[in-house]
């Protein structure tokens, strides 16, 4: 480990805050929405104590938020926003705009469920109905990744070969607000691992004018989104280089995935965010009964690493994918659908369960995650998947 | 200012070539208010969603001159917020040498509906900035619908005048007057008159006034109002003449008016010509012209009141 590392005890909201103050971008434009509010009121205090030379924009909206800071990074500088639930829905058309237009933004999106009903706890439902929206897609589980990813956002969204925006995912309250022991890096480490941003087309670059969002007819519709599609597989191997240079400063190693005693699992879960800490605690208990279970905690959700994370649950037997969000697809939520169809691409035979849990801020627990894997060893057993669609601790 | 002469035959900043009606009052619009531009400024236009933006820049072709940002129908407001925030920080850091202008353009549409909450959020937090709405009083790109823009009676697609109904049953928004309650330092309204000086002259004012600035402009559609294309010039100068469409400015809250006719004339005179008001022409009618005489005369008598004339 080459860089100084300092101990401390910070929320996930502060912890993500910090590293926008390290990072000092040049604008921030965000409405406040719980549970992410505090973002933008702990950045706010930065800029007014001249900590960073940031300008701030207080906006009426967070459509207004995401709507500005497509006109400051058009215009070339550096742009950061905060959001989560009904935020992030109201952001949804300029979602698509920012990524269209290529504009590296970073959004440190504090997951909560969407109304209705209205309900202020974590669920992913914001950021999984943002999925499609072109934005690079990045989980945390705790506050140490939550701030490690926030500093690793910029590197990979401004790659030339990239070039999309970015959102750094974490759980409502579990981790935005629990506060927990933190390792941060110092601001001059994370100042030079960031970098100066020096966008090659921009709109206030006085050598030559520039245009951003045309009406784009059908001759060029088409192979526009192909060269959007092309960023967005192309952010796979900027993510890893990235972690890779992150790991050489930090010692802390980040790839796609994690995975957490898969090698020889019969039965794993596959997982996203807090919960994958309560399920390695079950873990540790099963394992300590012989019994041979693992976990897959997905990173990166877009792009979507299909063929890494087939690879990595190619000898399990039976598979929970756990999404905490419904999708109303009458047969699973999201991150169901994407590993099927990854499975599927690899001829895979295990059988997969698709359970929904924890939403609207539902406590999951170690017993409640004991339980899947209960059932995921009566599939084996019995050779029957039976419900493919299930919820977790629904109450009767 | 520098010679009127000189400032008319600035080079355009939107160029020819552009896929915009012949006879738009939007594009009338745009050239004369960059006109007031002093020629070493450098600005940057965004533009909401409209007939302005789909028809100036078509992917690869833009007619813009200038650096220009097309983000959707109702975010004009927000967007160059945006970009005003970026310059600032940039000049700051000195990045940019340049003096840049910022001047939003925007339909009725995309500026008194879709596009208030984005608009009034920007005056509010007094962006150094012009926001200029073309008004023309519907929404005219997707095909003459209603817009709060547009005046009462009028027969658009979604207000049509039919058997049971005489067209738009509601008044009109008074937008300059809403926009000048957020005490920005400039406000004012204008359309084209003469050589264009009223325009100008207030143009100038809302570039070169520090803060947040709004420019209404009465910009005709022929297609939308029906009334022959060459004869825009007649058409704004009877919405001034019969005080349908009073030119005044509001600088620091102070109400100043620009013109007032000699004789107002009655309204008829503006509604005749055009097509959308056809119906109101037409025998038995009569109290719906009285109608919208007596509403005219009203918002006259406030604004004499405003300038304390």
């Amino acid at each position: 480990m080459t860089a100084k590392s300092i101990r401390e005890r910070l929320s996930g909201n502060e912890a993500v805050a910090i590293a926008m103050r390290q990072i000092n971008p040049d604008v921030m434009a965000a409405f406040p929405i719980t549970p992410s509010t505090e973002i933008p009121q702990y950045f706010s205090t930065f800029v007014a104590n001249g900590q960073v030379d940031t300008e701030f924009v207080p906006v009426e909206s967070e459509h207004s938020a995401m709507s500005a800071c497509v006109g400051s990074e058009a215009a070339g500088a550096r742009t950061v926003t905060a959001t989560s639930s009904c935020g992030l829905a109201l952001m949804w058309e300029e979602l698509y705009i920012a990524a269209s237009c290529r504009l590296p933004i970073a959004l440190a999106c504090v997951n909560r469920a969407l109304s209705g009903p209205i309900n202020i706890n974590c669920d992913h439902s914001d950021s999984m109905g943002a999925r499609d929206s072109g934005w690079i897609q990045i989980y945390s589980e705790n506050n140490q990744e939550a701030y490690d990813n926030f500093v690793q956002a910029y590197r990979i969204a401004e790659n030339e070969n990239v070039r999309l925006p970015i959102m750094i995912c974490q759980d409502g309250f579990i981790t935005s607000h629990a506060v927990e022991n933190i390792s941060l890096i110092d601001d001059k480490d994370v100042k030079d691992f960031v970098g100066e941003y020096n966008p090659s087309e921009y709109m206030l670059n006085k050598d030559h004018s520039m245009a951003v969002g045309p009406y784009d007819v059908p001759a060029f519709y088409m192979e526009h989104k192909k060269q959007q599609a092309v960023a967005m597989e192309n952010a796979k191997q900027v993510i890893l280089d990235v972690a890779a240079e992150f790991e050489k400063m930090t010692g802390r190693k980040y790839s796609l995935f994690e995975t957490y005693k898969l090698d020889d699992a019969e039965c794993a879960i596959v997982i996203i965010n807090s919960a994958a800490g309560t399920a390695k605690d079950a873990i540790d208990k099963l394992r300590e009964k012989g019994k041979k279970v693992g976990l897959l905690k997905i990173r990166v959700f877009r792009p979507f690493p299909a063929d890494e994370i087939a690879e990595a649950l190619k000898n399990v037997k039976a598979i929970a994918v756990m999404d905490r969000c419904e999708g109303f697809s009458a047969q699973g939520g999201p991150l169901g659908a994407e590993i099927k169809s990854a499975l599927f691409n690899h001829c895979s035979t295990a059988k997969v369960i698709n359970y929904i849990y924890g939403i609207g801020g539902r406590d999951v627990r170690v017993e409640n995650i004991e339980e899947v894997y209960e059932a995921l060893f009566n599939v084996i057993k019995s050779g029957n998947i039976g419900q493919a669609y299930r919820y977790l601790s629904l109450r009767d | 200012m520098a010679n009127f002469k000189e400032i008319m035959s600035r080079p355009e900043r939107l160029t020819g070539g552009h896929r915009m009606c012949a006879g738009c009052g939007g594009t009338i619009a745009v050239r004369n208010v960059l006109k007031a531009l002093n020629p070493e400024d450098r600005a940057v236009i965004a533009n909401a969603t409209g007939c302005l933006e789909v028809s100036t820049f078509m992917y690869p072709y833009t007619a813009w001159k200038d650096s220009y940002i097309h983000n959707a129908f109702e975010n004009a407001g927000a967007t160059l917020s945006g970009v005003e925030a970026a310059y600032n920080v940039m000049k700051r850091k000195g990045k940019i040498d340049d003096t840049y202008k910022f001047i939003a353009f925007g339909g009725d549409g995309g500026t008194y509906d879709i596009g208030f909450q984005s608009l009034s959020g920007a005056m509010e937090r007094n962006h150094d900035m012009v926001y200029v709405c073309y008004d023309n009083g519907a929404y005219m790109n997707t095909g003459i619908q209603r817009s709060s823009a547009t005046p009462m009676y009028a027969d658009t697609t979604t207000t049509p005048a039919g058997k049971v109904s005489d067209g738009k049953m509601q008044n009109r928004k008074d937008l300059a007057e809403i926009i000048a309650s957020h005490h920005i330092p400039y406000v004012a309204q204008t359309t084209f008159l003469g050589n264009f000086k009223d325009l100008h002259e207030k143009a100038e004012k809302a570039i070169y006034t520090k803060g947040a600035a709004f420019l209404n402009i009465m910009a005709p559609c022929p297609r939308g109002w029906r009334y022959p294309t060459e004869n825009i010039m007649d058409m704004c100068k009877l919405g001034v003449e019969t005080c349908y469409w009073p030119l005044f400015e509001v600088i620091d809250g102070k109400w100043l008016l620009s013109y007032k006719p000699k004789n107002k004339l009655p309204i008829e005179e503006f509604l005749k010509p055009q097509g959308r008001f056809k119906h109101l022409f037409k025998k038995g009618n009569e109290h719906l012209i009285e109608q919208f005489q007596k509403e005219v005369d009203d918002r006259w008598e406030q604004l004499l009141k405003f300038c304390e004339v």
